[in-house]
């Protein structure tokens, strides 16, 4: 009846949702770029500029420098979140999802079609902040391939965590409280603007459990080669939290938990 | 004809313990119209829902062409197009592309003739560059059905598609829908306007309170339960109904100028010409007579009626 093979991905689908996606994306192109760019201007000013003229330099690097990885994974963060959240979120509200349910696509390709489509326009958007952070400040990249496998799954594994925010939400207010008063705390408290060695002992323990903590280090680590932890833990922090997501992921669909009646 | 859908027992319990379906057995035939009338809350939407995907069934098995809904779930859905009740749609999206993506999502290799085809049958090819909130209502109606069949299914879930639909668009909806059964796919829909499912369907559900009271090929039906009423058109109008005629079960129309009889058109007897005589007895001046068949809709309602009271005899 059908050509499709009875086992493996089906590649047609997937693409068809990755261009629906990527469409919406495109739609709304100019708003989904100019304000992370302007925030992460307005950041270089202050943290940069401002505060960064009193701070000499954090473990020999330039402060300027020195927060251009974390301001990276904040936005990259931000936006697979909220892309991938809002992505899933919206056919749900406006009630499009009965499609999806009806379509003979398993939970895998949805997932590859929805986390790949927000991960693509967080990618994007992070190397824009890093071709901006350039006109600012110095930058090199001491281990670029170490940088992209950083980016690639920090935004896979975050995409994948909005994706299971966009199906728990049972409103826009849920949609949006959990990146504001999680995330982006994590962040800052990760050390997106500061070496932990520079926080007091008892601060610097509790920092640890903090899981952005591994993705900022190791990411810091692929450009000037220094760490709060050796780049190999953060590897496999990022890389365990992909699992989970995944497996949580899986789950949802198993049981249809929030989208299936 | 061969069966395309085989549903056995099915049952659903939603999460707040509803039952909304109680063992549903329905074989649907490959290139049939069949027709799912219910009042609200019968059970249709989750019927078709279980069958589709949408709804997780508690109980029960559906195949559709063979094909397992739950461990061949690809196999089956393939053949599924689904038109839901409630207008549901991507608001700022181009008609095309919409159309476009439904193919896509089915798996379906790119195919511009055919998406022109289901644009151009439903009227929305002009229309084809606007985004969806730029339509009207009955048209954004026409693009579900549009998604639905994109993917050239062989099996068409209708779920109330001519609720909120002009007269002219309805007419235009069901020439389609026999279109569609004439290029050999099978059609499921639910209504609640009786007259359609008598002119369209091949054969009639009746679904109420998650139970399927009967099947039945449209014709028979009517047929089976169909009541016929004898109405005498008297030229005095009658304060009463004269005694000999009541023992027949004669009734009087509200200004008094009717008389008018129930009969079963199929029965051996239809006590008609009794009935005559006794009216020439009482002296009563004909001026016209005719014969009606009961509507689908009096029939529903009679057997919405016998199944409530079935189940309460039952209890
Ligand atoms: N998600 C749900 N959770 C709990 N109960 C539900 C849910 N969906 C439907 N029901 C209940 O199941 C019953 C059947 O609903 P359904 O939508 O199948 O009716 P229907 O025959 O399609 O009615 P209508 O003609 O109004 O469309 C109703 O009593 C409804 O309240
Ligand atoms: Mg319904």
């Amino acid at each position: 009846m059908t050509a499709r093979p009875a086992h493996g991905l089906n590649w047609t689908s997937i693409r068809a949702i990755y261009k629906f996606e990527m469409a919406r994306t495109l739609r709304t192109l100019g708003q989904s770029i100019l304000s992370p760019v302007i925030t992460t201007v307005l950041y270089f000013v202050v943290f940069g500029g401002a505060i960064g003229g009193r701070i000499e330099s954090v473990e020999g690097i330039a402060y300027g420098s020195f927060i251009v990885p974390g301001l990276v994974m904040l936005t990259l963060l931000q936006q697979a979140i909220n892309n991938a959240a809002f992505g899933i979120y919206f056919p749900k509200f406006i009630g499009t999802i009965y499609e999806l349910l009806s379509a003979p696509i398993n939970f895998l390709e949805i997932v590859i079609g929805y986390v790949g489509a927000a991960a693509t326009k967080a990618l994007g958007v992070a190397v824009i902040i890093l071709v901006t952070a350039t006109f600012f400040v110095e930058l090199t990249v001491m281990h670029p391939v170490a940088m992209l496998a950083f980016l690639v799954l920090t935004a896979l594994s975050f995409s994948l965590l909005g994706f299971i925010l966009g199906i728990w939400a049972r409103n826009f207010e849920q949609l949006t409280l959990v990146p504001l008063l999680v995330v982006t705390p994590l962040v800052f408290l990760g050390g997106a603007f500061y070496s932990i060695d520079m926080l007091p002992e008892g601060w610097a323990r509790i920092t640890y459990f903090n899981p952005v903590l591994y993705l900022i280090s190791g990411f810091r680590w692929s450009f000037f080669g220094v760490a709060d932890v050796a780049p190999w833990i953060s590897l496999i922090a990022v890389a365990g939290f992909l699992a989970a997501c995944m497996g949580v992921v899986w789950w949802i669909f198993r049981t249809g938990w929030r989208i299936k009646p | 004809m061969a069966d395309i859908i085989e549903i056995r027992g099915l049952e659903k319990t939603y999460d707040d313990g509803f039952e909304a379906l109680k063992g549903v057995d329905l074989t649907i035939r490959e290139g049939e119209i069949l027709a799912l009338l219910g009042p609200n809350g019968a059970g249709k939407t989750t019927l078709i829902s279980a069958v589709c995907g949408l709804v997780t069934p508690t109980g029960g098995q559906v195949t559709v062409g063979g094909h397992d809904i739950l461990s061949d779930y690809r196999a089956a859905r393939s053949l599924i197009g689904l038109v839901p009740q409630e207008i549901t749609i991507e608001p700022f999206e181009k008609v095309i592309d919409t159309v476009r993506f439904s193919r896509g999502l089915f798996g379906r290799p790119r195919d511009e003739v055919h998406i022109e085809r289901v644009l151009r049958a439903l009227s929305l090819w002009e229309k084809r560059n606007n985004r969806n909130t730029e339509l009207s209502g009955g048209m954004k109606r026409r693009i579900l059905i549009a998604k639905a069949l994109a993917h050239e299914p062989k099996v068409l879930f209708l779920d109330e598609p001519t609720a909120g639909v002009d007269v002219t668009l309805r007419r235009e909806m069901w020439e389609l829908v026999r279109r569609l059964r004439e290029e050999g796919v099978t059609i499921i829909l639910t209504t609640h306007y009786i007259e359609e499912a008598e002119q369209m369907a091949d054969r009639i559900g009746v679904i109420d309170k998650g139970r399927l009271l009967l099947v039945e090929e449209t014709a028979r039906l009517m047929h089976k339960l169909g009541r016929k009423e004898l109405v005498v058109e008297i030229a005095e109008p009658l304060a009463t109904v004269p005694p000999a005629l009541a023992a027949h079960g004669v009734t009087l129309s509200d200004d008094g100028c009717r008389l008018i009889y129930t009969f079963d058109a199929t029965a051996e007897r239809t006590g008609m010409t009794r009935l005559m005589a006794d009216i020439a007895e009482a002296g009563l001046h004909l001026r016209d007579l005719s014969t009606r068949q009961s509507s689908l809709e009096e029939v529903f309602l009679r057997l919405v009626d016998e199944g409530a009271g079935a189940m309460d005899a039952a209890q």
